[in-house]
């Protein structure tokens, strides 16, 4: 059982504090932050103990979310009830940072009374809690440019308004009662999170996809709705592969909610979505990636003169031509003692930088389109250089984001809402995949 | 954190919430009513507050209630009197026609922590239990827990406790759960709830109706169920087998825990549960929550010291992503050394070789150590990229790769030659004090292998005056000693200055001088009286690469599945960390092993008939031994004719190891029946056998033996040079 709740910035200001117990006094909180920021890199801060106090703390959106405990529960049990806290303040309260919070603690101290009694988890479930949650979510909406480009020539609508900005599903749930201001959305998201170790002769050594599908809905009472995945889907490892357009992912798991009768015959998922986000289907896929790693690298190190290394590195981004990563971001370690550094690179919106304190060089790219081949040329200082320090170079790491892209190749065919619903209702289908961790080995 | 101006603050609130102005507009009195909450919660003390609040809390606004409740609840403790003022209005409430109202005013007055409270909640409570919504039952339940929890020494009231396990069969899930916490709570000096047949069956089949967390919650309380007799254990099991694959990380453990629990006589259903349970387990591994992923590592680890071989072909999961904070990869080394196989240990390797030149260098060094345990079975591959390392002469990399050879030469005698080389061949020198004491070792253990040995340590004894740390003298001084017993004639003189320096000269620390005299009276004594005292055995008599991968018992490591215990460490030792100077040669104790051990290896090559002999060659895994058992044929059974041998395991593994016997695995102490597995190479031909001691009959031992290609030749050697080993413990204890 739970004894206390506290949330505390990063910066260790109390922003929420609830006593279920009584058991202690509310110095455990300073306690808890002189442990957590005393802990040494290498030591495990999930669980941390102070005489017979137990805290158990996740991190989220910059916050210490913790809970501390006299008793001996499942570490589990604890963490996905953090995360739940975590991911319902950011449903009622739009976003998660240490803003949102401080602003809408009356709203925080709500959701934990009608959510743990004595310690214990009464539920967490959105639509039992949006009965007794009376609050209004202030959100801090930051003015955005974004906004306006939305917009075409003298007020028309324009294609490009069709697309549902990025920020769009990042609002309260609950919009004010009687405000026109709600708009009557359901978001479904495909997730991926890619990981990946590419040899140094290029081979592919390791591939690993963990997806999800997520609903996010905005709608106040919402009846049964179905999503139809690719026919095709095959699960499992035994299945023989059949031609090349199915998808196949290794293992899938559902939200207890979702109704499957109809997924083993058409791959139709059944459910009702309440309100707030939740993941409604969990699926990975090992050892093995159905279309080409999203990028490859062509490096070459040398040593030039004395004291100087050079790092050629060609890249290539292998998606589909009219697809595009964004945000990509590659690390490549360099040798201890590097003091400055000069580049050339192929156009001016990349940019690199060295970073002598983690020994690494980071290039950046904002955009890189499918099909595309970037090289950068790095010319590396390094003072005392031996030919044994050209090693240190590598593995490179890189992260990207590939929107409108799945690795695994699940698409959603459709989305209907049954009996349609009175009233508009907006869908949207929104496929991302993340880079997890992406390394090259040179 | 007292505020500057706190008082101020507090004031001007108070003329705010009396001002009848404000009193009159709804918004802005509610804006106070925050802010007080607000500066509560940073810590300033607006106790004095507390008569303005409890008028607050007559309003119809509910959200303007849950506030003050919130600040009553507080403050309650600190001013009773004025707490009392605000029952009236929350008994008031607790009859309000709206059933959250009456729950909300319930649950906040059995919130405060004051004594004599209970006079005024007992009433209120019980008809809460009996209230028609099941929101007013949820909160009363739990009230009887607080109310107890008020007065923990009073009589238990049996009223209470019988209404309670009525309410057991309450038709909202909720409240079902919150009795079993409440119960526990209240009869927790009587052993907690009882959970009997009917109330066991009625949790289980209540089960789909619950959510996650009561679904784990009630598992747990099962897990006090003892079943009767098989049938309704596997009626149980195959009712909870659905659950075993839950989507929630906690429900998945929670039932593995109670099927290891429940099947604890059932090995095969334990296995089986474990295996399908690894997907969920290898999921969290893989979850986008970090501490979930790590609470994942832990459990995974937790199972693989009883099923090595579950996650053996998933090891690539646990290679570490860039990003992952260290206390994750960490974990994840520690996983990929024990999941290292014949087929994967290339690319296993070449995962932790790039970790060697993490920016962290407490990450490079664990990486190291990580290459050297797997070293201990796969010498040659690991030697090659320890030695690699050396090359980059970074201070961090080079102090943990010869701590790792230490070990390792400790640990696995074989690659000893090649380690000399190296170390000689390195030019650089490790500058942090456990680097030295770990090549100083090297240096005095081995010195008659490493040519330049003498030199190396004469630059440390010259640098003397320089050196800060007296661990590192002390091992110097032990080094020197051992040195100058294999090469006395290159050690005697930088010997004596060293003793001289550290007897006679400006030596402030105790230990040390104490340590050289002793040194000094020894030598006195004669160069043979001191070898006898200061060399020990060159390796590890006790073997611990082999005893440390047997597998244990699911039992050992069951109770604190899914606790927090193995998340915090206390349960789990540290096995990639360097080993520490507790398992080097330095205690005595170890070396009273030695002189046993060696008459056996002069009696037994007596009864070799003709020069065939045995060899240890490069060790087995247990994967390939257990593959290779199952394939063969016996050859040759045979009775010894004498129990086994009472001695330690180590000793015994110790006396077989000095024969060039390999022990693989044998069964702990007394157990029965009694087995060990060995092997052993000879002339080109591998043995293995098994030793067995079957339970009643005449407790002798039975040895069977398989063999590839077949010798019978050899076969017969090495059951006598067996029987001649297994014999000599036994007489010496008798």
């Amino acid at each position: 059982m739970i004894s206390q709740i506290f949330i505390l910035s990063s910066k260790g200001d109390h922003l929420i504090y609830k006593d279920f117990r009584g058991e202690e006094s509310k110095d455990s909180i300073n306690v808890f932050y002189e442990m957590v920021t005393a802990l040494s890199g290498d030591q495990p801060p999930v669980v941390m103990s102070h005489k017979d106090l137990h805290f158990i703390h996740i991190r989220q959106g910059g916050l210490y979310w913790v809970a501390s405990t006299k008793t001996n529960p499942s570490p589990f049990t604890i963490i996905e009830f953090l995360n739940r806290l975590a991911a319902l303040t950011k449903d009622y309260c739009g976003s998660l940072s240490e803003k949102s919070v401080r602003m809408n603690f009356a709203l925080i101290y709500e959701l934990l009374d009608e959510m743990v009694d004595f310690g214990y988890i009464q539920t967490t479930s959105t639509d039992i809690l949006k009965n007794f949650i009376q609050t209004e979510a202030v959100s801090s909406k930051p003015f955005s440019l974004f906004d306006l480009s939305n917009v075409g020539l003298f007020g028309a609508e324009t294609q490009q308004s069709k697309v549902a900005p990025s920020v769009a599903a990042s609002r309260p749930i609950m919009s004010g009662r009687g405000e026109q201001g709600g708009k009557n959305e359901i978001f479904v998201d495909v997730i991926e999170r890619l990981s990946v170790v590419i040899g140094s002769k290029g081979v592919l050594m390791k591939a690993d996809i963990q997806g999800e599908i997520r609903i996010k809905c905005f709608l106040p009472t919402c009846s049964e709705m179905r999503i139809g995945l690719n026919e095709e889907l095959n699960i499992g490892k035994s299945q023989l592969k059949g031609y090349s357009s199915a998808v196949r992912v290794d293992e899938c798991r559902f939200h207890q909610a979702v109704k499957l009768d109809e997924f083993d015959t058409f791959r139709i998922l059944k459910v009702c979505p309440s309100q707030g986000e939740q993941t409604v289907m969990q699926y990975q896929l090992c050892d093995e990636l159905p279309c080409a790693p999203p990028f490859q690298l062509f490096p070459s190190v040398e040593k030039d003169y004395v004291n100087r290394v050079l790092i050629f590195l060609k890249l290539r981004c292998d998606l589909p031509p009219k697809s595009t990563a964004l945000n990509v971001s590659i690390t490549v370690p360099v040798p201890k003692g590097s003091t400055s550094m000069s580049q050339e690179l192929s156009s001016p919106d990349q940019t690199a930088e060295l970073q002598p304190k983690n020994k690494a060089l980071l290039w950046e790219i904002p955009r890189f389109p499918g099909g595309a081949q970037l090289s950068a040329l790095f010319k590396v200082d390094v003072p005392g250089l031996s030919s044994a320090s050209l090693l240190e170079v590598g593995p490179v790491s890189m992260s990207f984001e590939l929107p409108k892209q799945t690795c695994t190749g699940l698409q959603i065919r459709f989305l209907r809402l049954s009996p349609t619903q009175t009233g508009l209702s907006q869908r949207w289908v929104r496929y991302v995949t993340h880079s997890d961790s992406y390394t090259i080995r040179i | 954190m007292p505020y500057f101006g706190s008082e101020e603050m507090v004031k001007e609130l108070k003329r705010a919430l009396s001002n009848p102005n404000v009193q009159a507009d709804r918004l802005r009195y509610k804006n106070y009513i925050t802010k007080v909450i607000r500066y509560m919660t940073q810590g300033l003390d607006v106790s004095a507050l507390f008569m303005d609040m409890v008028k607050a809390s007559a309003t119809v606004d509910i959200v303007q209630k849950k506030l003050v409740y919130l600040y009553m609840c507080t403050y309650a403790s600190d001013k009773p009197d004025l707490a009392l003022l605000a029952i009236n209005t929350l008994r008031k409430d607790c009859a309000d026609p709206n059933p959250m109202v009456r729950g909300l005013a319930l649950r906040n007055m059995c919130n405060f922590r004051m004594p004599g409270m209970t006079e005024y909640i007992e009433q209120p409570i019980v008809a809460g239990l009996r209230d028609k919504a099941s929101y007013v039952r949820r909160v009363a339940v739990l009230g009887c827990a607080k109310m107890h929890s008020l007065q923990p020494n009073t009589e238990i009231d049996g009223t209470i406790v019988n209404e309670l396990y009525a309410l057991l069969r309450d038709p909202d899930p909720v409240v079902v759960v919150n009795c079993l916490c409440a119960l526990e709570e209240i009869l927790k000096d009587e052993g907690g709830v009882v959970i009997n047949k009917p109330i066991a069956h009625h949790l289980l089949n209540r089960m789909k109706d619950l959510d996650s967390w009561a679904q784990s919650e009630v598992l747990t309380f099962l897990l006090r169920y003892h079943p009767r007799g098989d049938d309704e254990l596997f009626d149980i099991l195959s009712l909870l087998d659905a659950f075993l694959q839950s989507a929630h990380a906690h429900v998945a453990v929670a039932t593995l825990r109670l099927f290891l629990h429940l099947a604890s006589a059932h090995p095969a259903v334990q296995a089986d549960a474990l295996l399908r349970t690894s997907a969920p387990l290898l999921a969290t591994c893989g979850a986008a929550s970090r501490e979930l992923r790590f609470a994942g590592l832990c459990h995974v680890q937790q199972v693989m010291r009883s099923q090595p071989g579950l996650f053996g072909m998933h090891y690539k999961r646990f290679f570490c992503g860039y990003s992952e904070p260290s206390y994750i990869k960490f974990r994840k080394m520690e996983i990929l050394v024990e999941l290292v196989n014949d087929e994967n240990v290339a690319l296993v390797l070449e995962e932790l070789r790039s970790y060697c030149t993490d920016v962290s260098p407490e990450l490079a060094q664990a990486a190291i150590a990580a290459i050297g345990r797997i070293a201990r079975t796969y010498s040659e591959k690991c030697l090659d990229i320890l030695t690699g390392l050396l090359a980059l002469k970074q201070d961090h990399i080079t102090s943990a790769v010869i701590q790792t050879f230490r070990d390792l030469v400790w640990f696995c005698p074989q690659s000893t030659a090649a380690v000399c080389q190296t170390v000689e061949a390195c030019v650089d020198s490790p500058q942090d004090s456990e680097g030295k004491q770990a090549l100083l070792w090297l240096l005095g253990e081995h010195g008659d292998q490493i040519s330049s040995a003498p030199y190396v340590m004469e630059g440390y004894i010259d640098g003397l005056k320089t050196e800060l740390s007296s661990a590192v003298k002390m091992e110097l001084l032990t080094a020197s000693v051992k040195m100058f017993l294999c090469r006395p004639a290159e050690t005697q003189d930088m010997l004596g200055r060293l003793l001289h320096y550290c007897i006679a000269e400006e030596e402030s620390d105790v230990c040390v001088r104490d340590r050289a005299l002793l040194y000094y009276r020894l030598l006195q004594r004669g160069v043979e009286e001191t070898r006898k005292v200061v060399t020990g055995p060159k390796s590890d008599p006790s073997m611990s690469v082999l005893t440390g991968r047997q597998e244990e018992p699911i039992r050992q490591w069951a109770s604190t599945f899914n606790t927090l215990s193995p998340l915090a460490g206390r349960d789990l030792c540290p096995q990639t960390a360097v080993v520490s100077a507790a398992d080097q040669p330095s205690s005595s104790a170890e070396k009273e092993l030695l002189p046993e051990s060696t008459d056996v290896t002069l009696s037994s090559p007596d009864d070799t008939e003709e020069e065939i002999s045995l060899s240890l060659g490069p060790p087995l895994s247990h994967e390939t031994f257990e593959k290779m058992w199952l394939d063969l044929e016996v050859l040759h059974r045979q009775t010894l004719g004498f129990p086994r041998p009472r001695t330690a395991p180590d000793t015994l593994q110790a006396a077989l190891q000095l024969v060039k016997i390999q022990t693989l695995a044998f069964t702990p102490g007394d157990t029965v029946p009694w087995k060990a597995y060995i092997y052993t190479r000879s002339t080109g031909t591998l043995i293995l056998a098994e030793l067995l001691q079957a339970p009643g009959s005449d407790e002798s031992l039975v040895v069977s033996v398989k063999q590839q290609p077949v010798n019978q030749h050899a076969i017969r050697v090495f059951v006598s040079i067996l029987k001649s080993v297994l014999q000599t413990p036994n007489a010496d204890s008798s």
